[in-house]
């Protein structure tokens, strides 16, 4: 730091004097006034532990939850109270309800021009023959974009809460269920090796045949994860391991949710202005037909399977 | 305050009464497991009503058969696409609310939400 | 058709009671499976049958399913204490 005068100098003016007291180096009064400087307070041992005695025994009194009357008296108010809230719940929904128009008529005030409008042309706009798969990938896709993402949401929390780190917990049992396997139970064995293939192919075709009868993206995806699900505990970790690892379903969830993101979000950056689908409509009952609702059915359905298996391997193993 | 429509309305009644009962389950019940099935019966009670505003006496699902297109022969299909959605949501929820679970357990070593709350004042976490 | 419909409501009604009202973990979750059962029937009777297969493979399928993984982990993490609040279910071991 440069300074005007030199450092023995500097020494002796007034502002290095107040920035050592400021700082604390040195104490100014210490030789000057008649004051001795402070000693260290020493305790023993003992006085110590009993210090320490008294927290603990005040700790424990102050959380004591069993004999506090304070508590007890408050638990009884709750129960309680909390009975007469949920009377008073009950009573106020069912004012509601009683106001309601009458359970399935006609000409209820929801079945408006929109149900209309969607009864009545959804076979001619959309070319999906199940009304409510053309009106949730078409008219309202917003909204499955969104549940899809939801879904996405829910895996990678499950994921960072349950995940464990492969190379600290292999040893322990509750950690990993690897120290069971191979089961080779027979019955359960025979049984998936009947079942699975007509599991898996009845949940392709629940998804391929959404727009032609019921089912859709998400039945038809959640048939297949619970197929899965049988098959991984029918033949043990490693089997599954082979086709099914971490990497497949990122690339399965990515691409699909990529894919129905580029499909319906353009949008945004054309001013809301939709392009017409450059691809046709077709006959209605044909499979290919409908546009890209085939396309989306397919991209929802892999995103609700790999949830599905998902959740049950991470919360059964930790990682996949 | 009149009756009005409840004796008409009867199911969404029942599907409300099922709403209570599974709200009181999450102020009443100590273990966490059975707030987390009250929090599913009241998903489910919700859809069931949603499911019956849609529904019209006599008509069929919305599927279109024969060529029939008018608005009389089908269901208000709005608020089944609604609940398709609401259905998947509400498992997410169950497993996120699940593995929560799981973690609290592996380290308060109980289920009881008082308890956990007790232990958290105590120590810290 | 009104009386079926009608007996499963009040089916469903049982068993909303019947779950807070168990003591046991693992019997309020096959009673909440009933349930998610029940309700897929009930879908069936006010014509959607989208929501019933949905409601069959993931209420009856996948969420009962987790439940039950659940009570597994928390068993195994207690290993042999009991402990009061944690109401015991007879769980045979794995093999």
């Amino acid at each position: 730091m440069s300074r005007k005068v030199s450092e023995k100098e500097y020494e002796k003016t007034l502002t290095f004097r107040l920035r050592q007291w400021l700082s604390g180096a040195k104490d100014p009064f210490l030789d000057t006034v008649e004051m001795k400087p402070q000693q260290q307070i020493r305790e023993s041992e003992e006085v110590i532990r009993e210090h320490e005695l008294q927290h603990q025994r005040i700790v424990e009194h102050s959380y004591d939850v069993e004999h506090n009357a304070q508590v007890r008296l408050f638990r009884k108010f709750y129960k309680l109270f909390s009975v007469i809230f949920c009377l008073c719940l009950v009573f106020i929904l069912l004012v509601g309800v009683s106001s309601l128009p009458q359970y399935g008529h006609e000409e209820n005030p929801v079945n408006n021009e929109v149900s209309a409008r969607y009864i009545e042309r959804g076979l001619q706009e959309t070319g999906a023959i199940n009304i409510v798969t053309g009106m949730i990938l078409d008219y309202r896709a917003f909204d499955t974009l969104g549940e899809s993402h939801v879904l996405f949401l829910a895996t990678c929390t499950v994921l960072i809460l349950m995940r464990r780190d492969k190379k600290k917990y292999q040893e322990t049992a509750e950690h990993n269920d690897r120290i069971y396997e191979p089961k080779n139970d027979v019955i359960l064995q025979t049984t998936a090796r009947v079942l699975v293939p007509f599991i898996e192919l009845f949940g392709i075709y629940v998804i391929l045949g959404g727009h032609l009868g019921p089912g859709g993206g998400f039945s038809g995806g959640a048939i297949c994860g619970a197929g899965l699900i049988l098959y991984l505990n029918a033949f043990g970790f490693a089997k599954t391991e082979r086709f099914f690892t971490g990497k497949t379903y990122k690339c399965m969830c990515f691409g699909a949710l990529a894919c129905y993101s580029l499909a319906k979000t353009y949008s945004f950056y054309t001013g809301a202005n939709h392009i017409e689908s450059v691809i046709p409509l077709g006959t209605p009952g044909a499979i290919l037909s409908s546009g890209l609702i085939l396309i989306l059915d397919i991209c929802v359905g892999l995103v609700v399977s790999g949830t599905m298996y998902t959740f049950y391997v991470m919360f059964r193993k930790g990682g996949y | 305050m009149s009756v009005g429509n409840l004796s008409a309305n009867y199911q969404e009644a029942i599907a409300m009464i099922m709403f209570a009962i599974g709200f009181s389950n999450l102020l009443l019940q100590k273990n966490l497991i059975k707030k987390i099935i009250g929090f599913n019966i009241m998903d489910s009670s919700v859809y069931l009503f949603l499911a019956l505003k849609g529904y019209i006496a006599g008509h069929h699902a919305a599927i279109v058969t024969d060529g029939v297109q008018s608005v009389d022969a089908y269901i208000n299909p709005i608020p089944s696409g609604l609940v398709l959605t609401g259905i998947v949501v509400s498992v997410s929820v169950t497993a996120l609310m699940l593995s929560l679970t799981i973690r609290l357990y592996s380290r308060y070593h109980t289920l009881d939400l008082d308890r956990i709350t007790t232990e958290v004042k105590k120590g810290g976490f | 058709m009104e009386l079926f419909f009608d007996l499963l409501l009040v089916f469903l009604l049982v068993c909303t009671i019947a779950v807070s009202l168990s003591k046991n973990l693992l019997n309020s979750i096959i009673i909440y499976m009933s349930f998610s059962l029940v309700m897929s029937v009930i879908w069936i009777l006010l014509e959607s049958p989208d929501l019933a297969i949905t409601e069959a493979a993931v209420g009856a399928g996948v969420t009962s399913i987790l439940f039950i993984i659940t009570l597994k982990k928390i068993h195994a993490i207690l290993k042999n204490e009991s402990d009061p609040d944690h109401e015991e279910t007879k769980e045979e071991h794995h093999e």
